[in-house]
């Protein structure tokens, strides 16, 4: 436990997005993309670990709250964006990024408060549930599009944008998780009643991590939004969800690397398999199914559970 | 010199079933008390009660002083009671290590931002609660696991361990369910060293809820026998032993 490390490790990740981000104009666009694609799917599936793998509360509604942060940002640069002069957009974006997350963690709350009632199965309905309310309510509003959802979204998330966020997140989960304080995390996956027995606030843990992971949820929603130029409400429905749930628990819950190799691996798997064309997804089903039947544990256990 | 724990008259109801009735128990300062009686006379029922699991349908239950109604399990555990349970209930994705660590986050506030920032203030705590955890883990023994998973240990050290997480929230009141529960006579003998060990080290109160006679016998100073949910007899080992009315909740009532 060396604690220089993590923020060193921190601000190399964050320079080493940026700088690649520098000269990634010379790079293949579409290969670019599939880049930021798997940035921003490391901050959805590390974010979705703190609640579903470290405190064990089995939420399906990560994809809503990706919606709410994604709706959210580009609703802001869509406003204000026209008002302010080029200089100003960078600012702007950041912004509308935090702001994208703060809204999804004030949703995370809501749906943290039930979570301190239901355990297992009743708690991934409920979340699943909240999930479709979100994606019903940008569907049948007007204000965001409604069905058509919203276009004409300015390119903002670069490789620096997305990969400098997914090491903010990595660095946030393992240095909560990775403490005394984090342990309370762990504690509440493994036994509540011990947990509260030995002095830990159950309820505190669980809604902060819903609130943390929502956060970063919204984070990722709002760089998802300025990445495909393009939202739309379907892209935000249970499946979403479950490709999420997927990384995590095929990176093994609840460790941190491992769901970050899951969520780069399952990002680039369906893109190779574009050469196969219609089978693509069977293969990508069958691959998964092979991998759970062969590692239930999880794909990637390398490292002490809980560490990162 | 008031008690440490009281608690007056306290009854709880299920439904129509009186688990515990009217029960009066004191316990001291410094003090190994025993909590008799046969299967199903509201044992744990009484331990729960007094760790805030349930709150009490009448009584009152006060500890140094304070009333606990309403007192959530742990605020309690923050306040000095901790506790180990009669089926063990260790956490079972951690190591040795880390399953005291977690026991003691409690009593050292550590909060969100100290996690993230790491400051000095941080790693200070840390490298305390690191020092005081395996200070902990060598007294009883344990320290050349702590890195193994808690669920690994032999069944006697898992019971040792789980006493040792719960010295970790540093209490004043320690309370044992069924410490005793699946071990050999050799085991046995070991834990009763182990549990006056405990009480005389760390100078806490005990109270012990046990089947085996030997063993509550053996260590407590005083002792309270329960049946069907109410209190039948108090007092030392000796008088307990000779109490009639304990011997017949025990082995049943001679007829005629």
């Amino acid at each position: 436990m060396m604690h220089g490390r993590e923020k060193l490790f921190l601000l190399l990740a964050i320079a080493v997005a940026v700088a690649l981000s520098l000269v990634s104009g010379s790079f293949n666009r579409y290969y670019l993309g599939i880049a930021v694609d798997v940035g921003i799917n490391i901050i959805l599936a590390v974010s979705l670990n703190l609640i579903n793998g470290h405190t064990g509360q089995f939420s399906l509604g990560h994809a809503g709250f990706m919606a709410v942060g994604g709706y959210t940002a580009a609703k802001l640069t869509l406003l204000c964006g026209a008002l302010l002069p080029p200089a100003a957009q960078p600012f702007l974006f950041a912004a509308a990024l935090l702001a994208g997350g703060l809204v999804a963690a004030l949703a995370g709350l809501f749906v943290g408060v039930p979570s301190l009632r239901l355990r297992g199965d009743y708690l991934a309905i409920v979340t699943l549930g909240f999930g479709e309310i979100i994606r019903v309510i940008f569907q049948t509003s007007e204000f965001f599009g409604a069905a058509t959802g919203l276009t004409g979204i300015t390119k903002m998330t670069t490789f620096g944008w997305a990969w400098g966020f997914a090491a903010v997140t990595v660095y946030v989960v393992a240095s909560l998780v990775n403490s005394t304080y984090g342990r309370g995390f762990i504690a509440v996956h493994d036994d509540e009643i011990a947990a509260s027995a030995m002095g830990i606030n159950t309820v505190r843990y669980k809604v902060t991590a819903f609130v943390v992971g929502a956060f970063f949820a919204g984070i990722a929603g709002g760089l998802y939004a300025h990445h495909k130029l393009v939202l739309k409400p379907d892209g935000f429905d249970f499946v979403r969800s479950i490709e999420i749930v997927v990384m995590v628990i095929l990176g093994g819950m609840g460790r941190t690397a491992g769901v970050i190799c899951a969520a780069v691996i399952l990002t680039i798997l369906p893109e190779l398999l574009r050469g196969v064309a219609e089978y693509r997804m069977i293969i990508y089903a069958l691959l998964i199914i092979g991998l759970m039947l062969t590692r239930p544990q999880g794909l990637f256990t390398f490292g002490k559970k809980g560490d990162a | 010199m008031s008690a440490l724990l009281q608690c007056e008259k306290v009854t709880i109801k299920f439904g129509g079933v009186t688990a515990v009735s009217e029960l009066d128990l004191h316990i001291r300062e410094h003090e190994l008390v025993g909590l008799i009686g046969p299967n199903g006379a509201g044992k744990t029922t009484a331990f729960n009660l007094i760790t805030g699991v349930y709150q009490p349908t009448a009584g009152s239950i006060a500890f140094g002083g304070n009333p606990t109604a309403g007192v959530k399990p742990e605020l309690l555990s923050l306040r000095g009671i901790s506790r180990t349970f009669q089926n063990i209930r260790l956490f079972a994705s951690m190591t040795v290590f880390d399953n005291v660590r977690t026991a003691m986050q409690g009593n050292r506030a550590q909060r969100v931002r100290d996690a993230l920032l790491r400051g000095k203030a941080f790693r200070e705590t840390e490298a305390r609660v690191k020092d005081e955890a395996m200070k902990l883990l060598k007294i009883f023994d344990l320290a050349a696991a702590c890195d193994a998973p808690g669920k690994s240990l032999p069944y006697g050290d898992q019971r040792r361990l789980e006493i040792v997480r719960a010295l970790a929230t540093q209490p004043k009141l320690l309370l044992l369910d069924e410490p005793a529960a699946g071990m050999n006579p050799t085991e046995k003998q070991q834990l009763m060293e182990l549990i006056r060990f405990v009480q005389d080290k760390f100078g806490i109160a005990v109270l012990l809820v046990e089947h085996d006679m030997k063993v509550v016998m053996g260590i407590c100073q005083r002792i309270t026998v329960l049946d069907y949910g109410r209190k039948i007899a108090e007092g030392t080992p000796v008088e307990i032993r000779n109490d009639p009315k304990v011997i017949a909740a025990y082995l049943g009532k001679e007829e005629g």
